[in-house]
């Protein structure tokens, strides 16, 4: 089977109320890598995390990452083991832009591994974030979810985009 | 195949150059990112690269956080940093690089960006960057100014606009 166009969008979605969760299934299996671009307000301040999955989102406590931030003043690195989700971005009621690499992720050999960078100005415990955050399974993932890690929502606007990358 | 990640302009300069702008950016995409490869005539260390858009100087925080391979630090500050720039008394051949990415640049929200650099020339001045950046204006994105801290662009220097659309 032919690969996919690279840098293809796959999906986006738009809060268009206050939602607790964006959530994409089905996804192609044709990529190699995907990108996701998120720039979401939320309606409180907590971490922005990311689910992936086969046939379902994994809520088991199978994530693991780490995180190296700046909050203007202090540079500061810190690891999470065995989380229930990924921590792609630390996020709250204004403008937070964040950028996932999920590498390889339709493999079934491999943990699966997901870079992230975020962005937001306007608040102290947000900054500049970059995180790498691996899923223990072999499990090809074909759904990905985004939720408020305070059980707050997206707000209405909030958009959450996917593309695929194709090696060839 | 959808029209995304599309190069919407490139310049390779030919010759010494203080700044260059993207102009008449087309409204069609979603998201806008710039790569660009750079060295300064300026003989100061290693610096930033600052950024301008609509030709608007003002309205700009950010927050940074670098790497010198042997300390961290983190500020904020009301600059325009997006990216690094490497200077004329290092290492020769050696060019920064640098990429930002603009979400939603056409929408009628505070414009954000993100911007990660790297001086890096084998020697002792080397290190990298990560900025959060925020353009506090609702206007539309139409033109981009890229500029070095110090100096100017040596020739060879590349900058490349991309845009990215979600559909």
């Amino acid at each position: 089977m032919a690969a996919g166009a690279t840098y293809e969008p796959i999906a986006t979605a738009t809060a268009t109320g206050s939602q607790s969760e964006i959530l994409f299934t089905g996804i192609s299996q044709a990529y190699t890598d995907l990108v996701i671009v998120v720039q979401a307000t939320e309606s409180g301040a907590d971490g922005l995390i990311m689910g992936v999955g086969n046939g379902s989102i994994d809520t088991g406590t199978n994530y693991s990452f780490t995180v190296l931030r700046g909050n203007g003043s202090a540079a500061s690195s810190y690891r999470v083991p065995n989380y229930d989700a990924a921590q792609i971005g630390m996020v709250n009621s204004t403008i937070n832009s964040i950028i996932v690499h999920l590498q390889n992720y339709s493999n079934t050999t491999t943990y699966k591994t997901m870079l992230t960078r975020g962005n937001n100005t306007n608040w102290s415990n947000n900054q500049v974030y970059s995180s790498v955050n691996l899923w223990r399974s072999t499990s090809a993932i074909n759904q990905i979810n985004f939720k408020n890690g305070s059980i707050a929502n997206h707000t209405a606007g909030s958009t959450f985009t996917l593309y695929g990358i194709a090696a060839a | 195949m959808a029209n995304t990640y599309t190069l919407i302009e490139a310049k390779t300069l030919g010759s010494t150059t203080a700044s260059i702008t993207f102009s008449s950016i087309p409204q069609t995409y979603t998201d806008l990112k710039i790569v660009m490869s750079v060295r300064s005539d300026n003989t100061n260390p290693s610096n930033t690269v600052d950024i301008t858009f609509n030709g608007n100087t003002s309205s700009f925080t950010n927050i940074y956080l670098i790497g010198t391979g042997s300390s961290t630090a983190s500020g904020s500050n009301f600059g325009r940093y997006a990216g690094a720039q490497n200077s004329a008394n290092e290492t020769a051949n050696t060019f920064s690089n640098s990429e930002i990415y603009i979400p939603n640049y056409t929408g009628s929200n505070n414009k954000s960006y993100s911007a990660d650099g790297v001086y890096e020339n084998n020697a002792t001045a080397a290190g990298q960057g990560l900025v959060a950046g925020l353009w506090s204006n609702t206007a539309a994105i139409t033109s981009i100014g890229i500029t070095g801290y110090a100096g100017n662009f040596l020739a060879t220097s590349t900058f490349y606009l991309y845009g990215i659309s979600n559909s």
